[in-house]
């Protein structure tokens, strides 16, 4: 059964390289507004099923709609309404904070009128007002993780895919990241994430985590620390994750 | 006794940048060291100068009480480097990158194999696999074979579980904690404050100054904040709220909870009923203990 | 093991490990020696020539009957004078011989397609003796010396050589190096006791081998299958030869220490060094028609010396005696360029 109001809706996704199972029919919805936070232990097959869903990849086998559209027969459509940061390339540093923002609306086929419309308050948001003509190299890493997300949410896309968004960031400016996260889902946008501080899965509405292929865990931070008998997702993740077979 | 590391006044800049600025501190041996802060804090300009690859424009600092500047050569023979990324040959086995290192030293694999054989244990299976082909983990146990392979009496690790999920990580720490008790002693980057608190004594580092330098628990305890924790089924609500109530210094995420700030004369009573009547349900605020990210929020806050 | 036999050992397996890389290395100075050998003649030997006879005479019949009988020359046909641009434009003919009598001198008019002008400069030179006729002038007696047959592929073997190293010596040794700055391993290298010319070493050792296996594949292919001529100069040949590929190495190291990203190498060496090499070092172009400023220029590009030494050894079998300026602008170079790139590996910063 497929449910209309599920931003993300997979159902036996799997994807075999050869002989090697990387992604093992994994089935899971994720609701819409919701912030879904992706874990795994390395190689368990994240970034697999994160390209699947992006329709960057054909699954082997198992069917999956993105922001309402087939992953298998209509990738184009999922890309245009969905958004994708990472923390290893997001930007352009050659460029300007201004041309980099003009360049992913362009990429996201949004119009030069609506770009002058909304750049004005995007660099305002950022607290970036006096920084637009400055090389993106140039700018502080918190600043570019920001301007990153931004880049990747302009166009208002139903569902955002961030694949660990804030590896290396001190701890202030990773909580700001959190919180553009929360207002970007506040305002009903779907947020899929992965991450490796475990402390982050916590602001998840509900968090997934694959081992070996497989999703072995799926629930909210609070029913999940309940089931395991523990104080923090810290200690869930390594309950779960700890038979990995597999490393990457 | 000598110090196994003594920096001091070490001042780096490249261009109009600076990378560090007047860095002192000391590191006893045997000790397991960690330098903990975010990217661009200046963790790798300083290894590059402890490893002897870059030169300090003012101050100095002593690795086996030998100068890094002038007494490179001999130096180079007493420590171990393992740089952010993991390098070794991508192209080579793990048996021939282990043997090359092992011969840049003039030393024989064999003499020294006890000394790695607990981090070498899995990669023993396929000496003949190429690095490259190996997993994220495996090649983090390789970098450190290989750091280790002359029996260095410093280890200098920089970032080495970064980009590494929490199981593996858990288990480097243990691997590192095993070798501290063999003698050597180990100064380990991080950017994962959680870490911090599996080492003996950390440095707090940002944007190239060093914010504080004790064990974790003694950090922790100087923390001297008014620290609550703050729940509710609606956290964002929560969390805007908060900042805007005047008692409130600070508010941020903490994990499943928030962090509260509190000025004195704050009454957690009093808020919970505040936010209640603004419209939030099921508020709870109680003491909260602070640890080293706390640290970090505050000294970054404080610098500002 | 020593610590420089185990660099280079480890260099080797780099090498031969990476089998598309090796297999191109040695392929292409083969493939560039038979292409410029066989391929490509700068001889022109079948010229398309169409005439235009305005009215027929003893003189314009037998110019038309030597045109028929020339070896390099297809005659077309006759055709008329309206059609000549026609045929010019759309390439179907090469050029155009407009004969016309004018009180009862001969006179004739050439008309040449010059897209291509080595072909245009050979047509009109072979028209013109056509039309001049035996007997007409006194014939110029030319006697060709060291390449009897005006073959090609003798001139180009110095050229290619030239190219070849410093294209493989430089662009492989940089790229190497600077691989291992990118990767990280080049600072495991440097803060291991290791001298750093021990590491400069190791990596010089293994390109030389392979470019000397280079070196005796093209030799050989030089004196069989084009046939050059042997003589007691094969062993100046190759100290110069061994000269320029140790040069051809510095030119790496020094690359290698300004580039910091393999990209950038690629580029460096392709773009500055390849370029010259073959545009300035009188490879393709003389060097005495080129603008005196290139003239000059040309003076800095090692294989400009290497070519000419090439030339004077190869082509006119001389001794190493005529080749001593050659050789020892090719050393000093060497010296020069090793100190600088010696220098800026070692700088700590």
């Amino acid at each position: 059964m497929e449910n209309r109001d599920n931003a993300i809706s997979v159902a036996g996704l799997t994807k075999r390289f050869g002989s090697f199972t990387a992604v093992d029919h994994i089935t899971f919805d994720v609701g819409r507004g919701e912030i879904f936070g992706f874990l795994g232990a390395n190689g368990a097959g994240k970034t697999t099923a994160m390209r699947m869903l992006c329709g960057l990849s054909v699954p082997t086998s198992g069917t999956g709609r993105v922001a309402g559209y087939d992953i298998i027969s209509q990738p184009e459509e999922v890309k245009r309404h969905i958004g994708y940061m990472s923390q290893k390339f997001s930007l352009y540093g050659e460029l300007t904070v201004k041309e980099n923002l003009r360049l992913f609306s362009s990429i996201y086929g949004m119009s030069a009128a609506r770009f002058r419309e909304v750049s004005q308050r995007l660099v305002k948001d950022l607290e970036m007002t006096g920084m637009e003509n400055t090389l993106v190299k140039d700018i502080p890493v918190g600043w570019k993780q920001k301007l990153a997300f931004v880049s990747a949410t302009m166009h208002s896309p139903e569902v955002v895919f961030l694949d660990e968004p804030t590896g290396g960031v001190d701890p202030v400016t990773r909580r700001k990241f959190w919180e553009l996260i929360y207002k970007a889902s506040s305002e009903g946008m779907t947020v899929f994430v992965t991450t490796h501080y475990l402390d982050e899965a916590e602001y998840c509405n509900r968090v997934s985590i694959m081992v070996d292929g497989k999703i072995s865990a799926l629930d909210s931070p609070s029913a999940l620390k309940e089931k395991y008998h523990a104080s923090t997702m810290d200690e869930v993740f390594r309950t779960v994750a700890k038979d990995a077979v597999r490393t990457e | 006794m000598t110090a196994a590391i003594e920096i001091s006044g070490i001042t780096k800049r490249y261009g109009n940048v600076t990378a560090l600025d007047g860095v002192s501190f000391r590191i006893e041996p045997g000790e397991l060291f960690g330098l903990i802060g975010p990217d661009g804090a200046g963790k790798s300009s300083l290894y590059r100068i402890l490893a002897t690859l870059a030169l300090p424009d003012s101050g100095s600092a002593k690795v086996c009480g030998l100068d890094v500047a002038a007494d490179y050569r001999v130096l180079r023979t007493r420590i171990g480097y393992m740089p952010e990324k993991f390098s070794f040959y991508q192209d080579l086995t793990v048996t021939e990158n282990l043997h090359f290192f092992a011969s840049l030293f003039g030393v024989s694999v064999r003499e020294n194999f006890p000394l790695i054989a607990p981090i070498f244990g899995q990669l023993e299976k396929f000496p003949d696999r190429k690095a490259g082909a190996l997993s994220g983990g495996m090649k983090q146990k390789l970098a450190l074979s290989c750091a280790l392979i002359h029996r260095p009496e410093i280890l200098l690790l920089d970032e080495p579980t970064t980009g590494v999920d929490a199981v593996s990580r858990s288990e480097f720490w243990e691997m590192l904690s095993q070798l501290t008790r063999s003698g050597i002693t180990i100064l380990v980057s991080t950017s994962y404050m959680d870490e911090a608190t599996r080492c003996g004594r950390i440095a707090m580092i940002n944007e190239g100054h060093i914010l504080a330098v004790d064990s974790p628990a003694a950090l922790a305890g100087s923390l001297g904040e008014n620290l609550y924790n703050a729940v509710a089924p609606d956290m964002f609500g929560l969390l805007t709220q908060l900042r805007m109530m005047p008692d409130v210094i600070d508010c941020y995420t903490f994990g499943a909870t928030l962090h509260l700030v509190a000025a004195p004369g704050f009454s957690p009573g009093e808020t919970v009923a505040a936010l209640t009547h603004s419209g939030l349900r099921d508020v709870r605020i109680y003491p909260a203990q602070g640890d080293i990210e706390d640290l970090f929020i505050k000294q970054i806050r404080d610098g500002k | 093991m020593s610590i420089l036999q185990s660099l280079v050992k480890k260099e080797m397996l780099h090498i031969f490990r990476d089998r598309r890389t090796v297999t191109i290395t040695l392929v292409m100075p083969l493939v560039l020696l038979l292409l410029f050998g066989f391929a490509i003649s700068t001889e022109v030997n079948d010229v398309r020539v169409v005439a235009v006879v305005e009215r027929h005479t003893d003189g314009s019949r037998a110019i038309i009957e030597r045109l028929r009988a020339n070896p390099y020359i297809t005659f077309q046909g006759l055709t008329a004078p309206g059609d000549v641009d026609y045929l010019l434009r759309s390439g179907q003919t090469d050029a155009a011989l407009f004969l016309r009598e004018e009180g009862g001198r001969q006179s004739a008019q050439i008309m040449v397609d010059a897209a291509n002008t080595t072909v245009a400069q050979a047509s009109t030179a072979y028209l013109r003796s056509i039309i001049a006729g035996p007997g007409t002038v006194s014939p110029v007696l030319t006697n060709t010396l060291y390449n009897p047959q005006l073959n090609s592929a003798y001139n180009f073997v110095p050229g290619i050589m030239g190219m070849i190293f410093i294209l493989i010596c430089a662009i492989m040794t940089s790229v190497s190096i600077v691989s291992e700055k990118e990767t990280g391993t080049m600072d495991l290298l440097l803060v291991s006791p290791v001298r750093p010319r021990a590491v400069i070493l190791g990596k010089l050792i293994p390109y030389f081998l392979l470019s000397c296996v280079i070196l005796a594949v093209m030799l050989t292919i030089a004196y069989t299958v084009l046939g050059l001529p042997v003589s007691s100069s094969i062993a100046d040949v190759i100290l110069l030869s061994l000269v320029y590929i140790v040069l051809s190495l510095s030119v790496g190291l020094l690359v290698s220490a300004i580039a910091s990203t393999r990209l950038t190498a690629l580029i460096v060496s392709a773009v500055v060094f390849m370029l010259p090499v073959i545009m300035l070092s009188g490879m393709i172009f003389p060097i005495d028609n080129m603008p005196e400023v290139l003239q000059w220029l040309s003076c800095v590009i090692p294989a400009r010396w290497y070519t000419a030494a090439m030339r004077k050894l190869m082509i006119q079998e001389l001794g190493l005696e005529y080749v001593v300026e050659e050789l020892v602008i090719l050393l000093s170079m060497t010296g020069v360029i090793l100190l600088v790139a010696l220098k800026k590996f070692n700088t700590r910063k």
